[in-house]
């Protein structure tokens, strides 16, 4: 222990201290910087110069800029994002409002205060970094984050002390908060949000199928790589060629763009047959903010909350904005709709007027042929004909079709489906569109069936009397590998495809496998982690059919037991004793069972000479221990002294006087 | 007000304390969230419902780690102030209206320093110390006097918001402290070698034939050496001069209750007796002190100058008189 001293003291804090001001700057750095990626250019630049201008106010020491000089920069940072944004409210707008405070709050941070203030800002713009992303790195990222902001506030409440000690310190309270985190994540009552109406951007970047299709609006889409969503069956999995995901269905055309026609009296409910064995299968899918739930081609057995739609996909009942767990049962082989309502058929036949006169000029050459010929017929002109298979189309005029089949004869899913369906209701037969996902590739890590956005498709269903709808898919007349092997074998080399679609390497492919199985694991276990999965998880645990009070309770038990064991943990530990003053202690007791005690004030010479006196026998050995502690305990002694002292104890002649 | 008081006495306990050193146990030392701390809870209930809304299951993480991160802070700063060890030492004495220190002993015996501690009287001022783990160290806390006398500056407030500042924890060790408070001395010319002191058989050649300059006039002064031709020198003037002589380094002074002007007030009588005390001794004279009731015969030197003080500091105070 070191002697007492009296020591320097701080005057209290009024003011902030000039060395705690980069610690706050790494703070506004760390917190507002990674949103520069989804922030437009100026403010971004505003952002760092911001930050820039007040590092070097600190570097030179200068003065602060006046209150007015800020007011103004705010007014203009508001009024650029109002203008940019075209609101100051929506998810975005606020989060540059928050970036932008973060960036100049610095600018006018006099006290401790305003450092407490940029913490809590701080704090928030962590928060708003899960608007954009929820992925493993962001977790990390979180982690890292989290211990500056703590090292900050202990900067700034502890004073100047060595960096490592500050870092050090942090990273001990975040390592004692985790359990806590842990019991709150997974016993914490969970509430289904949103709680309020969200505004209208909450889910801008959200992609997928889109509620219509005009041309270039899949093969846009098959340049993700991003992962659509990803299934497990029960049994065996089905072929990849019948793996058909059915998205929405269009019905209407105008010339340009396929939609599904808005109808005032619902039509009834489709009657499926199956025929085929049925196949259960669940699927997590990601968000994409529409109500498909791209069930296999047809679903039997819906989740709850879900419902089929007369045109045969599954539907939720709120679109789709969180990655979300559903199971089916689907059947592959079926006859659906046997006796459709003459308004869906009539629907099925209409086409705009006018347009494409060769198209119709050919689909009339058929109009006399059974349904299942004219098919055939037009499956046979995309085979035998030179129809190429490629994501980069030339640009079609007005009357499309016909530069299509005639001219160009260069397209994509999308325009061998439209084509087809074109060519079939001209010809009399109803036909109509069907988007959705086709194939999918097996993650060998977990087990999973991976479908990307690369697997997006668009085929055709026609309606024969007496077999319902009946699904064509022109693609694989022109590409059939497309259908049997995806779109990578199908697609000429020199076509855009992303990355992630393309692996060829071995080792790459089984690190994107693990890499996503990780992922999913992360996406199920945490982002998936919502009311029902808390439910299921607290009943594997025991605790079966929880409500929130037992939820709460055992939260408060096991907060509670853990803040004490925390509190044991860190509680002032006993100073191990000093090995000198053990030596000597074990010495006197020895002397003492041999009739020489030492009083509790004797010192260590003092001592001997009194052994030499009562034991002259023992009075060597004695002054050898005695001089060997006084110089352990007030000279320069040291290991050798300490050596020498131990052994002593064992010199000591047995006790038998 | 009455009904708090008392609460906060039996809450507090507040009582001398009478074993030494005081070890901070856990049944004094109390925390309370800060201003700060407040916030914070807002800030992270703000965030919940933004995580909610929202369903951001990384928010939910990130407000949870914050939540443990507050509980775990509770923890850390009642340790920081926990099995603190204090023994109080003895104050110097200091003149009313200046700040006297009282010096309090930490030991601190847990391997982690203690940081950010701050003590303070009751509406005084504050003193922060950092204590390195397993050390010893003096603070000295000030208290701002106001009177004379013997003082209690009362219990201490012994605070810490370390480390993350979202907690007050704090402690009210008493530590038996006491401290003399001299008077606020007044500087008036020191009264001349008394003429009236008993067994003043150095009244022939008590230096008064050597003259040292001429001052104002005081009540007390002898009419004799009123300087008459100075005065009718500067007749403008109302004040009366004295010729005032100095005396050798031998001479006594009596410095006494009874030559201080009598219109003024007690404690006023006694603040010039200080100031003739302060400038006896800043002359190394040989001084004496008498008071109703007691006298200290003269000499000099630091010890002297002590007790002459503290017995002005004493005057009146029930209490054995000089007995220290």
């Amino acid at each position: 222990m070191k002697a007492g001293h009296r020591v320097g003291t701080r005057p209290p804090q009024l003011l902030l201290e000039h060395a705690a001001v980069p610690w706050l700057l790494a703070v506004a750095l760390a917190t507002a910087g990674p949103h520069a990626g989804h922030l437009p250019l100026w403010l971004s630049l505003l952002v760092g110069g911001a930050l820039l201008w007040r590092a070097g106010l600190w570097l030179q020491g200068g003065q602060l800029p006046p209150r007015w000089s800020l007011a103004l920069l705010v007014i203009g940072a508001v009024a650029g994002i109002g203008w940019q944004f075209h609101s100051l409210l929506g998810k975005d707008a606020g989060v540059a409002m928050l970036v932008v405070f973060m960036a100049l709050k610095p600018l006018e941070m006099r006290s401790p205060r305003d450092a407490l203030v940029i913490i809590m800002l701080g704090y928030f713009l962590l928060l708003t970094h899960y608007f954009y992303s929820q992925s493993i790195p962001t977790g990390l990222w979180l982690l890292t984050a989290m211990a500056l902001l703590t090292a900050t506030l202990i900067r700034l409440h502890g004073g100047a002390q060595p960096l490592a000690a500050i870092a050090r310190y942090a990273g001990l309270l975040l390592l004692q908060a985790l359990p806590f985190m842990l019991i709150l994540y997974l016993l914490f009552p969970r509430v289904a949000g949103p709680l309020w109406g969200l505004p209208q951007d909450a889910y801008a970047g959200l992609s997928g199928l889109s509620n219509q299709m005009s041309p270039g609006s899949i093969s846009n889409l098959i340049q993700s790589g991003a992962i659509a969503f990803r299934s497990q069956f029960v049994g065996e999995l089905p072929e990849k060629s019948e793996l058909y995901w059915r998205g929405p269905v269009f019905d209407a055309y105008d010339g340009l763009t396929w939609t599904a026609r808005p109808r005032n009296t619902p039509l009834p409910a489709p009657v499926i047959e199956a025929i085929g064995s049925s196949h259960a299968y669940s699927s997590i899918l990601e968000a994409h903010n529409q109500r498909w739930l791209l069930a296999l081609d047809v679903p039997t057995r819906l989740p709850p909350d879900s419902s089929l739609a007369p045109t045969l996909e599954a539907l939720a009942r709120e679109p789709l904005r969180v990655r979300s767990r559903f199971s089916f049962t689907s059947t592959l082989d079926y006859r659906a709709n046997r006796s459709e309502t003459s308004e869906a058929l009539q629907q099925a036949l209409t086409l705009p007027p006018k347009l494409n006169p060769r198209t119709r000029a050919l689909a009339d050459e058929w109009k006399s042929r059974p349904p299942e010929k004219i098919a055939e017929a037009a499956l046979a002109m995309f085979r035998n004909q030179q129809f190429h298979y490629t994501l980069r189309p030339p640009l079609l005029g007005p009357d499309a079709m016909d530069e299509f089949l005639f001219v160009a004869r260069r397209g994509f899913c999308e325009h061998y489906a439209s084509a087809f369906v074109f060519l079939m209701r001209a010809a009399g037969v109803p036909a109509r569109v069907v988007a959705g996902y086709q194939g999918g590739e097996v993650n060998p890590v977990d087990g999973y069936l991976t479908v990307r956005q690369s697997d997006a498709h668009a085929w055709a269903e026609i309606w024969l009397a007496g077999k319902g709808w009946v699904r064509v898919d022109p693609t694989a007349a022109v590409a059939p590998s497309r259908i049997e092997q995806g779109i990578v074998a199908a697609l000429p080399a020199g076509d855009p495809l992303p990355t992630l679609v393309r692996l060829d390497a071995q080792w790459m492919r089984e690190l994107r496998n693990r890499w996503e199985a990780a992922n999913n694991s992360w996406n199920q276990w945490v982002l998936g982690y919502n009311p029902q999965r808390q439910r299921e998880v607290l009943a594997r645990l025991g605790l079966t059919d929880p409500d929130w009070r037992s939820m709460s309770a055992w939260l408060a038990v096991l907060c509670g037991v853990l803040l004490l064991a925390v509190t044991l943990w860190t509680l002032p530990k006993r100073r191990a004793a000093d090995p000198a003053l053990r030596a000597w202690q074990r010495y006197c007791a020895q002397l003492g069972r041999r009739g020489v005690r030492r009083a509790e004030w004797e010192g260590p010479i003092a001592f001997a000479q009194r052994v030499a006196d009562v034991r002259p026998e023992l009075a060597a050995l004695t002054h050898e221990a005695a001089e060997c502690y006084a110089e352990l305990r007030y000279g320069r002694g040291g290991g050798e002294q300490l050596r020498l002292l131990q052994q002593c104890v064992h010199r000591l002649p047995p006790q038998g006087r | 007000m009455r009904l708090t008081e008392c609460f906060q006495r039996w809450l507090f306990r507040v009582a001398r304390d009478e074993q030494l050193p005081i070890v901070l146990s856990q049944r004094r030392i109390f925390i309370v969230p800060t201003p700060g701390g407040i916030l914070f809870a807002v800030v992270l209930a703000v965030m919940l419902i933004g995580a909610i809304n929202y369903n951001l299951s990384l928010g939910h993480a990130l407000i949870f780690l914050l939540a443990g991160l507050g509980l775990v802070a509770m923890v850390h700063t009642f340790h920081n102030l926990y099995g603190l060890r204090l023994t109080p030492g003895r104050a110097e004495p200091t003149f009313a209206g200046d700040l006297a220190h009282f010096p309090l002993e930490l030991e601190n015996t847990r391997r982690q320093s203690r940081r950010a501690l701050e003590f303070s009287f009751r509406d005084q001022p504050v003193v922060t110390v950092d204590l390195a783990a397993e050390s010893r160290a003096t603070v000295a806390i000030p208290w701002a006097t106001q009177r004379r006398g013997r003082v209690d500056p009362g219990r201490v407030t012994l605070a810490t918001r370390y480390p993350l500042g979202l907690l007050r924890a704090w402690s009210y060790p008493y530590p038996p402290f006491t401290c003399v408070v001299y008077p606020h001395p007044i500087r008036t010319p020191l009264p001349p070698p008394s003429p009236g002191a008993p067994a003043d058989h150095h009244h022939g050649d008590s230096g008064q034939e050597d003259f040292a300059g001429l001052r104002p006039r005081q009540i007390s002064d002898p009419t004799r050496h009123i300087a008459w031709k100075a005065v009718a020198r500067r007749s403008d003037e109302q004040v009366l001069l004295v010729k005032q002589f100095s005396g050798g380094a031998s001479d006594e002074l009596w410095l006494d209750w009874s030559l201080t002007p009598v219109d003024r007030g007690e404690e006023d009588r006694l603040s010039i007796l200080a100031g003739w005390i302060l400038a006896a001794d800043e002359q190394q004279a040989r001084y004496g002190l008498r008071l109703p009731g007691q006298h200290i015969a003269p000499s000099q030197g630091n010890t002297h100058r002590a007790s002459c003080l503290q017995a002005l500091a004493l005057y009146g105070e029930s209490g054995p008189p000089g007995g220290y």
